[in-house]
């Protein structure tokens, strides 16, 4: 372990080094300049090549050739950006290829603004694409929880040879903390890689099937693979929860700020606690439905989007058995601790 | 006994499934002998487009990777710059390589990806039932052009092979035909120098060939062959554009 003050983006990028990342093609968009920028130089360094593409398009298209290969690829970019990788991601899941892609997000719709937000959610964990496919979506709320999980992604891609999103936000890609950076490790070409000559057995990968039956058996195993995600892989954290009657529900940088908040109002006898999802997808729905609902009486939903978008996952979880409020900030707008604080107080009024 | 004529080993043994006549039979056999020739079978891997070209994955005998439609150039980059050992061929039509993906085909040249690049030019779009293409003449019917393409509306076929050639970093970009066993010679010719560029380590090389679609141009497949002759080549001239390696050697 070595510990370093970084930048999110660049943090996020020797995370990927780390982990065996070999390949990144992107295109720069603000805010994640720094991972391309920093891949570029760094990667050549451990054996592995960078190129700057000519659109995320194409990106997207370069890390599907590059993890035939069996080489770790990733790209990266900002939401709009990532709209363009939608193709690919696609393509990805159906040819069964691994691959991390990182969505350092930025505010929308449109070209909205470079400002950070968190307004990608159902875009992330809903439909990245056509067809039907899902990805793993981590959603850090630091700087070194952005490290971590982008560390892991490259486990789980290989695991499931499925794409693993990070979605991170401005926030953390912009901002400055000491991280502890985890061990560099090496993942070897899988069996079904186009590795090499060696093998006497053609390979193939290949995006499509011939017969709808074959399309559908794939689909089928897809379906499969989610449950297994629900089942296995689902993370969160409860912050504060034993006592709480109000529960508030945020993830990353969100999350972060509403942690402050928690702890204003505790001082000021308001039982108040966090449930939130690190993994966006597949989403922490038992979580929210064992939550004891003769002392939780409010959910409240913090999002710097607007309208909130991970209330169509809090209302799934907890089934009509809890109200649900929800504040957000968006266009850019990050959300301040004193305005949680004032919707939290007026929670709380209400619950009299 | 000597054998003189044989199917390669570069091709599956199944039969085809192109329409009567087209010329996609012909690429695939002269790659496959090319590739047979230059014995570097394991080392092949095809990146396969989408439209007629994708047909070609159940025929090539290689190691394949379906791109998504016109981003074979960039599928190919990725995968040779990781895989520097493999010899890597992007096998595109025209409304693949030279219209969706016209951006992935023209970088990957001006890179000078050390990958080998096939364009079928046929004219038209052919799986998607005959709509025009950037490469459709002037004139032509098409189902999206049923009184012809018109340059007023639809402007002009595209000349990729000239394109490239405008750019600094192509090892070698040369315009053949599918249409004679002479042309059908010298196309294999042609094939087998861009993959030797690539085996040596020489850069990019772009290889159009000239094609049919006796379906969707509706005509005999013996007529398409006079086509290409005296209207589809004299629009897109037979030629080499550019050949560093000649300077060099």
């Amino acid at each position: 372990m070595e510990r370093k003050f970084m930048k999110g983006n660049e943090a996020i990028a020797e995370a990927a080094v780390r982990a065996g990342c070999k390949f990144f093609a992107g295109y720069p968009i603000t805010p994640q300049n720094e991972i391309p920028e920093y891949l570029s130089w760094r990667l050549r360094e451990v054996g592995g090549d960078f190129v700057q593409a000519e659109s995320e398009v194409s990106a997207i298209n370069m890390v599907y050739g590059a993890a035939s290969s069996g080489k770790p690829s990733m790209t990266s970019s900002s939401s709009t950006g990532i709209s363009l990788k939608a193709e690919g991601m696609s393509y990805l899941a159906q040819a069964k290829l691994p691959a991390v892609i990182i969505n350092v997000g930025r505010c929308g719709p449109g070209l909205g603004g470079i400002l950070p937000a968190q307004s990608d959610y159902l875009f992330a964990t809903k439909a990245s694409g056509h067809g039907g496919f899902k990805m793993i979506v981590f959603a850090p709320s630091t700087v070194q929880e952005a490290v971590d999980l982008t560390y892991k992604s490259f486990d789980y891609a290989y695991r499931d040879r499925n794409p693993v999103m990070v979605l991170a936000d401005g926030v953390v890609g912009i901002m400055m903390e000491s991280v502890e950076l985890p061990d560099f490790k090496e993942i070897k070409a899988p069996d079904w890689a186009l590795s090499g000559t060696e093998n006497e057995e053609l390979k193939e990968i290949i995006p499509m099937c011939w017969s709808g039956e074959d399309l559908e058996r794939d689909n089928i195993e897809m379906a499969k693979m989610f449950r297994r995600w629900e089942e296995n892989d689902v993370q969160y954290e409860e912050y504060m929860l034993e006592d709480a009657e109000i529960v508030i529900a945020s993830y990353g940088t969100s999350a972060r700020i509403c942690k402050t908040v928690i702890k204003e109002a505790r001082k000021q006898g308001i039982k108040i606690g966090m449930l939130r999802p690190i993994t966006l997808n597949p989403f922490p729905y038992k979580a929210f439905e064992k939550l004891d609902k003769s002392i939780v009486r409010k959910i409240l939903i913090v999002e710097m989007t607007i309208p909130s978008q991970m209330i169509e996952d809090v209302e799934l979880g907890v089934k009509g058995q809890i109200e649900i409020d929800t504040f957000g900030r968006s266009g850019g707008v990050v959300i301040s601790p004193e305005e949680i604080l004032n919707k939290v107080l007026e929670v709380k009024e209400g619950l009299k | 006994m000597k054998t003189l004529y044989t199917k390669p080993l570069s091709l599956r043994e199944n039969g085809h499934k192109y329409c009567p006549g087209c010329m996609h039979g012909i690429a695939n056999r002269i790659i496959g002998e090319a590739v047979d020739e230059l014995a570097i079978r394991r080392e092949m891997v095809g990146v396969i487009a989408v439209g007629c070209a994708n047909l070609s994955q159940l025929y090539f005998n290689f190691d394949l990777i379906g791109a998504a439609h016109g981003r074979a150039a960039a599928v190919a980059t990725g995968y040779k710059r990781m895989a520097k050992d493999r010899v890597v061929m992007c096998y595109q039509g025209d409304g693949d390589l030279a219209s969706i993906g016209i951006a992935e085909t023209l970088h990957a040249a001006n890179r000078g990806e050390n990958i080998t690049v096939i364009f079928i030019n046929n004219c038209i779009y052919g799986m998607t039932g005959g709509q025009m293409a950037p490469t459709t003449l002037i004139g032509q019917k098409s189902t999206t052009t049923i009184y012809g393409r018109n340059a007023s509306t639809e402007g002009y076929p595209i000349r990729m092979a000239e394109l490239i050639s405008q750019l600094e970093a192509p090892a070698y970009v040369a315009r053949f035909a599918l249409n004679s066993p002479r042309n059908i010679n010298d196309a294999k010719k042609g094939i087998k120098k861009a993959f030797t560029n690539q085996i040596n380590n020489k850069g990019y090389s772009f290889v159009e060939l000239l094609s049919n679609c006796p379906t969707n141009w509706k005509m005999n497949p013996k007529d398409t062959l006079d086509h290409v002759s005296n209207v589809t080549s004299k629009y897109f001239p037979l030629g080499v554009y550019r050949d560093k390696t000649e300077v060099e050697e």
